[in-house]
């Protein structure tokens, strides 16, 4: 009984402003009156508003470039690091970590500053090797984890059948981490996607991502528009999380 | 046929010596076993004849070309491992096209291949089958099948039976012997189990440390072990310290055994089932006063355990041998000189 109260407090929590934004989305209302009148003029003006659309886009065509560039690398570097010993590989695997733990703004500055002292400055390209950077260990912890399960032996079977080592890769050892990369790619994508402190640093001005234009929307003034994007985008994470659980299983179960 | 050859072997892992100086030569078409206890460094050997292992010191030769700088996929070898190291996503039959495949043999010459193969180890039906939809032993077939199928140069076994029940692993271990008959492949396998070695191989070699003690012809090691270790791992022996006394040598109980040549510390090695047990004094020269422990009934055969000048002795034999014996108590304790032997300690 306890318990179930607990789930359920613990739900509500996490859904309850979800839901409330959700159903906001659906009210003819600007101003939040009660109650709710239901109708999706916000939707229709979302298609219409360009500065939403264009920063939505954005985001995910951002998001999809580091999603491939950090599950390349990460999925190659677990390999790696996996398969070889070499000098200082703990080192290195020690190294791999910290962007997790230091906190966001901090990496945002020191990107700002090491981009301009570079002469990269702000723009895409340095949004883009930000966000590489802060992915890049969600995707090897990640596959890491899937790796550890796999038989050593598999690999030394294949290459005792003759097989080089790019052959054992493609055959045994990507299809085993398969699971893994996927939920990898799914966790670099969410940390683009969501990622506002260092896009807000290295954006040029007008070149926002969507989290950058739901901050200064907040400040300058809010529209409704902005709940219609967010739940569309909740339902459409949501939608993802669901079918990479039922995939890989969350990377447990062979 | 591949006579494969190893030489001056040297490995060691930070500080302890997993193999120390090993040479040895393998025949071509032979069936070689490697024993030793665990922690012995049969299995770096292995690994070192196929490549998986880099050896500090020392020399591989596949028919006398040196293969020491050849990564594993250029070495021609099979290899079954203990785990059977089966690929999961693959069928049965893929997983014994994946050699073939690797080596550009594709279509009806491929299929040809790999259901041959599947006959000869008497899988020939389940080849759309997964392998954890397999029973133990037709996974260890399969890996057998697997690693044949290349014709390699030479077949690597490690452990490969230890995984099944005994009864099985007497079946597979017939059928791994006409497996290798019928192929011919210099086969190379790994065990600890003596009785595994001695009923496969033609050839046995006994490690210990990381050293080479003993090889030869089974029935030869058998019969000569030449050292305590060696005729301790094959089979049961009673070893007897010796004094010199008299005129020759003594037992400890001051037994004379005769005038014999013996390097001084080495031991008298009597093999249990030359241990012969009787109720009444025997009318021969060695004959020991021994308190009978225990007396174990196992079938067709049977064992005695016996505690004479606080050792401990161990006679075998059909268990007729033993059945008008005492269940316990004094008994003579005898045998023939002729069937003890010298070993080193």
């Amino acid at each position: 009984m306890l318990g179930r109260a607990y789930v359920g407090l613990i739900l509500f929590f996490l859904y309850a402003p979800i839901l409330v934004m959700a159903l906001m989305s659906f009210n003819e209302s600007e101003f939040y009156q009660l109650p709710v009148q239901y109708s999706t003029v916000w939707y229709e003006k979302l298609w219409e508003n360009d500065t939403i659309l264009n920063s939505t886009w954005r985001s995910i065509w951002i998001a999809l470039v580091v999603t491939v560039i950090a599950t390349v690398l990460g999925t190659a570097a677990s390999i790696a690091l996996w398969r070889y010993e070499f000098p200082g590989k703990g080192v290195l695997q020690v190294l791999l970590f910290p962007p997790i733990a230091i906190p966001w703004l901090i990496t945002g500055t020191a990107m700002l500053i090491f981009f301009f002292g570079v002469g990269l400055g702000r723009g895409t390209p340095s949004v883009i090797l930000g966000h590489v950077a802060l992915a890049l260990p969600y995707v090897i912890v990640v596959v890491t984890a899937r790796l550890a399960t796999l038989d050593r032996t598999l690999e030394e079977a294949a290459r005792s059948l003759g097989a080089s080592p790019w052959i054992v890769t493609r055959a045994v050892t990507l299809p085993w981490i398969a699971p893994g990369i996927v939920a990898g790619a799914l966790f670099a994508f969410a940390v683009s996607f969501d990622q506002f402190v260092v896009s807000y640093f290295l954006s040029e001005p007008g070149d926002t991502t969507l989290p950058v234009l739901i901050y200064s929307a907040i400040r300058k003034g809010f529209t409704p528009e902005i709940n219609a994007i967010s739940t569309i985008i909740i339902v459409l994470s949501m939608a993802a999380m669901l079918i990479a659980a039922r995939f890989s299983k969350f990377g447990g179960e062979r | 046929m591949t006579e494969v050859r190893v030489e001056g072997l040297c490995k060691s892992y930070s500080g302890t010596h997993a193999l120390e100086d090993i040479s040895l030569t393998f025949p071509e078409s032979s069936f070689f076993g490697l024993l030793g206890p665990s922690g012995s460094g049969k299995t770096t050997l292995l690994r070192a004849i196929a490549g998986f292992v880099n050896p500090d010191r020392g020399r591989v030769f596949f028919d006398g070309e040196p293969v020491e700088d050849m990564p594993v996929e250029a070495r021609e070898i099979g290899m079954v491992f203990q785990n059977y190291a089966l690929f999961p996503n693959m069928t049965v039959a893929e997983n014994v096209a994946f050699g073939l495949a690797v080596r550009k043999v594709h279509g009806a010459e491929q299929s040809r291949r790999v259901s041959e193969v599947l006959d000869l180890v008497q899988l020939g039906s389940l080849g759309q089958r997964k392998p954890h939809e397999l029973s133990g032993g037709q996974r260890q077939r399969l890996a057998m099948a697997r690693a044949i199928v290349t014709k390699p140069r030479v077949l690597l076994l490690d452990e490969p039976l230890s995984a099944l029940d005994k009864s099985l692993r007497v079946d597979l271990q017939i059928e791994l012997k006409r497996i290798q008959r019928e192929v011919g492949i210099t086969t190379i396998f790994v065990t600890h189990d003596q009785e595994e070695a001695l009923t496969l191989s033609d050839q046995i070699g006994i490690l210990k440390d990381g050293r080479l003690v003993r090889h030869g012809p089974p029935q030869d090691v058998y019969d000569n072990p030449g050292d305590a270790f060696s005729a301790h791992f094959l089979g049961e022996v009673n070893l007897f310290d010796i004094t010199p006394c008299d005129s020759g040598h003594c037992l400890r109980d001051g037994t004379f055994i005769g005038v014999v040549a013996a390097d001084p510390g080495n031991l008298l090695s009597v093999r249990a089932e030359h241990l012969r047990i009787t109720a009444a004094e025997p009318d021969i020269d060695i004959r020991l006063r021994a308190n009978l422990v225990q007396r174990i009934f196992a079938g067709a055969m049977g064992s005695c355990v016996l505690e004479w000048q606080g050792q401990v002795l161990k006679a075998v034999g059909r268990h007729q041998e033993f059945s008008h014996l005492p269940e316990n108590g004094q008994v003579w304790v005898t045998w023939s000189m002729e069937q003890a032997r010298w070993v080193r300690p």
